[in-house]
């Protein structure tokens, strides 16, 4: 039998590989997708714990975050292109500016 | 009736206020010290005018509430003026002999750099005498006392460029201050134990109508009433915080007239004066107060014996016939203390200005000569009384009557103050040597300075002993009035014995009168006592006059013979009593090396090493800290998971 | 039969995370998207063990159609290849302990954790009648109709953004 338990145990492994992709990863377009792959490993907790719950409700968020995926991918890919323009690199280790 | 009192001190803040704003820009000297003595003249024209309504009134004791200042639970503090004989006596000497010191300032700071500065000073210092002796409570008059003390610091170091005037004015201020601490605690002593009886007040009236609460003769009476004559100590030049007075004559003339001679050194006998009802309470303090103003008038009178310079000798023989007052007010003598205080106000003025006038003259003709001698050295003078008619009249009178030669005002008064100390039963006939004695020096050396300044051989340099000449009309019109005052001043207060009515006695019944009879003071003794007294008093001074006379003019070799032969005491005399060196061991140089210690060991080394040690601390830390910002974004995102962990791993494993 | 439910269960997690495993250590961006898509496919396949169809569809169309085609579009257009001569990770060390730490903490919420939320009404028979994709119809145009909106707000936002940031002069 297939319990809640087991998605949320697959939930929370993809949870942990996103966040040390997101930590080790130079390139910005692999920590992006990194932090789409959290993303998903949420929405499956969502879902799972919806249909545990019989409520729709969960579901609906995934819905949501959905969306915001969508207006995230634009803009972050967006910015990408814009900063890719001006160093010639995405790489994060060429992106210091943000200090002192 | 009495509702317009403000005006009096209004006047004069007026005027300080448009010299001191506007002197700069007005330029012309006439007009500023139109504006100065016309603002303190109509003080006077207000104060006559309730002085005399005062006179016809038969309540004596009138107060006008101007504003409420503050009130703090159950004491209301307003600003409000007193008027009763006393402070009606007192306003009509300050702005009356304050009105001539303007003209005389006039005609005598003609052309000195900061005219305006100066006049701006005077007046700002009447408005504070006059609030002082106007105040109906003690934090009015308090804000008085500092304000006649501020300006004494200001007009002391009016020729600032000078570094002893500076100095002198530093002194002044800060021995003054140590009377006001004394001042301070006093009061605060005061309002503490009326207030545990349940009266919050600092009211004049009020604390003379509760005075009964406190214990006669008591401890706290008598510590109350020795803080208050701390106070009075410093700001009238008593031992033993007298030092400052002397050095004061760095000012100008008209300022040691007015301000060191007739009006804020007396501060402390009024301050004494009205609160006569506490120090009849506390017999120690009245000794006290007996003995160093007995005390105070022979020593400042044997310093004055053997100086040279004009001024110091009218210095010290302020500081003397302070002690007067001082050994007055201490036997219980205060309509006598009082009554002194303002004839002395009429002729000490009237001698400082005359000297100013002298010292104006002499300066005139070293002027002219091209000369730098000093002219306030009476070594170089001699033979004025020809060159300079009236300022020698009226100088020679006020000398007469500085002397208690009978007839003139001083007489009166000194008589009436050596007749307390010797028959009042609070006095002592020890006191009454002392005092006698130190009138016999006063007469002598005053004498001194008129045979030395007016007599004998003129000694000022050849080149410019020619170009002395008499002082213009604004000196001499007040040294006339003020001399004239001087002559009559004293006939408000004949005694009975010689066929007066003793009027001011009677007119300050109303103030002293309850602390007299509730504490059983009086003097007693036949006529023939007294008759006595006056006669020995008066020989005395005649005796002091003769003297004076056969060493300065018959044989003028005699004082350089004298002090060859008591070279030693000439000495000591000389330098006064070698008080301010003591002082500076004793007590300034010490405190000098505290502050150095203070400043090197403590300030610098603890303090600054602690503030610059804080401010290292934080350097380096941020210096560290600086590190934790990378600019990169990982690292930003790893603290972010580290913090998240945290929060989450709290709540598990809560 | 539900032995051979939960032996596909544990397939599909298994190609899961090791897709996931391959986006975190794939040294080309092109590679990692890839395995990426592949994630996707397979949390679309859990949707639909869990009966939700319709956001298994959605999982598909938005995720692994448009968002990825949009990274992988990116990725070419900046022309991102392996680059042999740089590092393409740091804190390798640090990352790990994180991860293994996050591992560790979300593992003890499941396992520990109690599921306390409210029991609704939803039952497998009721979607199976009625219809996934009219339940979450209804759901989003009753109860959470005004985020909905604010939603089509946001991507607006974004679109306006995104054509904003990637304009080549502003």
């Amino acid at each position: 039998m297939i319990t809640v338990y087991h998605y949320m145990a697959v939930s929370a492994i993809l949870f942990s590989l996103g966040t040390f992709g997101v930590l080790t990863r130079k390139n910005a377009i692999v920590i992006f997708m990194c932090i789409e792959l959290m993303l998903n490993s949420v929405n499956l907790t969502f879902i799972a714990l919806s249909r545990h719950l019989g409520s729709m409700d969960g579901q609906v968020f995934v819905f949501f975050i959905m969306t915001v995926a969508a207006a995230e991918a634009a803009v972050g890919l967006a910015l990408m292109i814009s900063f890719y323009r001006n160093r010639e690199s995405i790489d994060v280790d060429d992106i210091n500016l943000l200090k002192w | 009736m009495y509702d317009k009192l403000w005006l009096i001190p209004f006047f004069p803040l007026v005027g300080s206020i448009i010299n001191g704003l506007l002197g700069k820009k007005i330029k012309n000297e006439k007009v500023i010290g139109g504006i100065s003595t016309v603002a303190i003249a109509l003080s006077f024209v207000v104060s006559c005018k309730y002085f005399f309504q005062l006179l016809g009134d038969t309540d004596k004791t009138h107060e006008s509430i101007v504003a409420s200042w503050m009130s703090v639970g159950s004491l209301q503090v307003d600003w409000g003026f007193l008027l009763d004989p006393l402070s009606a006596l007192m306003i009509m000497v300050v702005t009356g002999v304050g009105s001539l010191i303007h003209l005389y300032s006039i005609g005598y700071m003609h052309g000195e750099e900061g005219f305006y500065r100066f006049f701006s000073y005077l007046n700002l210092f009447c408005f504070s005498m006059l609030m002082l002796v106007l105040g109906n409570n003690a934090l009015v008059m308090f804000v008085g006392w500092e304000g006649v003390g501020l300006c004494s610091y200001l007009l002391i170091g009016y020729y600032f460029e000078k570094k002893s005037a500076g100095d002198a004015a530093k002194k002044a201020f800060v021995v003054n201050r140590i009377g006001d601490f004394g001042f301070l605690l006093g009061l605060f002593l005061l309002f503490w134990t009326l207030g545990s009886k349940g009266v919050w007040t600092i009211q004049f009236t009020e604390i003379a109508a509760n005075a009964h609460l406190l214990e006669s003769g008591g401890v706290i009476v008598t510590i109350i009433t020795l803080c208050f004559f701390l106070g009075a100590c410093g700001k009238s030049a008593q031992i033993p915080l007298f030092t400052w007075l002397p050095d004061a004559m760095e000012g100008p003339t008209p300022v040691s007239a007015l301000i060191h001679a007739a009006t804020m050194v007396t501060a402390g006998v009024y301050m004494i004066g009205r609160m006569c009802g506490l120090f009849a309470m506390a017999p120690t303090t009245m000794m006290v107060v007996a003995t160093v103003g007995a005390a105070t008038a022979l020593f400042a009178a044997t310093i004055g014996l053997a100086q040279n310079d004009i001024k110091r000798v009218l210095a010290y023989s302020t500081v003397s016939q302070l002690g007067y007052m001082f050994l007055a007010m201490g036997v219980g003598a205060f309509s006598a203390g009082i009554f002194h205080l303002m004839t002395h106000a009429f002729f000490k003025a009237c001698l400082f200005l005359g000297s100013g006038s002298v010292i104006h003259g002499m300066h005139h003709g070293y002027h002219h000569a091209h000369l730098h001698d000093d002219p306030q050295d009476m070594r170089n003078m001699g033979g004025l009384r020809k060159k300079m008619p009236i300022t020698f009249i009226t100088f020679l009178v006020s000398t007469i009557a500085i002397s208690g030669i009978p007839l003139f005002s001083g007489f009166f008064s000194k008589d009436e103050i050596l007749w307390w100390s010797f028959g009042s039963n609070r006095g002592h006939w020890s006191l009454w040597l002392l005092g006698a004695i130190a009138a016999g020096m006063t007469a002598f050396y005053m004498f001194r300075l008129v045979f030395m300044t007016f007599y004998g051989e003129q000694r000022t340099d050849a080149r410019a002993k020619d170009h002395i000449p008499e002082s213009p009309l604004t000196i001499t019109i007040p040294l006339m009035v003020l001399g004239v005052l001087a002559v009559i001043g004293g006939y408000v207060g004949v005694p009975a014995i010689l066929g007066g009515a003793n009027h001011i006695h009677h007119y300050f019944e109303p103030v002293f009168g309850e602390a007299i009879k509730l504490n059983n003071i009086s003097a007693h003794g036949s006529h023939a006592t007294e008759y006595a007294l006056m006669a020995i008093s008066v020989g005395i001074a005649v005796f002091g006059i003769f003297l004076a006379w056969t060493m300065y003019v018959k044989n003028p070799a005699l004082p350089g013979q004298f002090v060859a032969k008591f070279t030693g005491l000439h000495r000591v005399i000389f330098n006064k009593w070698y008080v301010d060196e003591i002082y500076d061991a004793l007590f300034v140089n010490p405190t000098k090396r505290l502050g150095t210690f203070l400043w090197r060991g403590i300030d610098v080394r603890v303090v600054d090493g602690i503030v610059n040690g804080v401010g290292k601390l934080v350097n380096v830390g941020s210096m560290l800290l600086r590190y934790t910002q990378t600019g990169y974004v990982h690292n930003y995102a790893f603290m972010m998971v580290v913090g998240m962990l945290f929060i989450v791993g709290f709540y598990i494993l809560r | 039969m539900e032995l051979l439910e939960l032996l596909f269960f544990y397939l599909v997690a298994f190609v899961a995370v090791l897709s996931g495993v391959l986006v975190v250590s794939c040294k080309s961006p092109v590679h990692s998207a890839l395995a990426l898509v592949n994630t996707f496919f397979c949390l679309a396949v859990f949707y639909v063990m869990l009966s939700a169809p319709f956001m298994a569809a959605i999982q598909v169309m938005v995720y692994a159609g448009a968002i990825m085609v949009l990274i992988l579009f990116v990725i070419m257009l900046l022309n991102l290849g392996a680059d042999a001569h740089r590092k393409y990770t740091h804190g390798v060390v640090w990352g790990a302990i994180c991860g293994i730490l996050t591992l560790l903490v979300t593992g003890f919420f499941v396992k520990r954790g109690s599921i306390t939320g409210m029991q609704g009404d939803v039952t497998t028979e009721l979607i199976q009648g009625f219809g996934h994709t009219e339940l979450i119809g209804k759901a989003l145009f009753t109860d959470f109709l005004l985020p909905f909106e604010i939603t089509s707000i946001l991507l607006l936002v974004a679109i306006v953004g995104a054509v904003i940031l990637a304009k080549k002069e502003v």
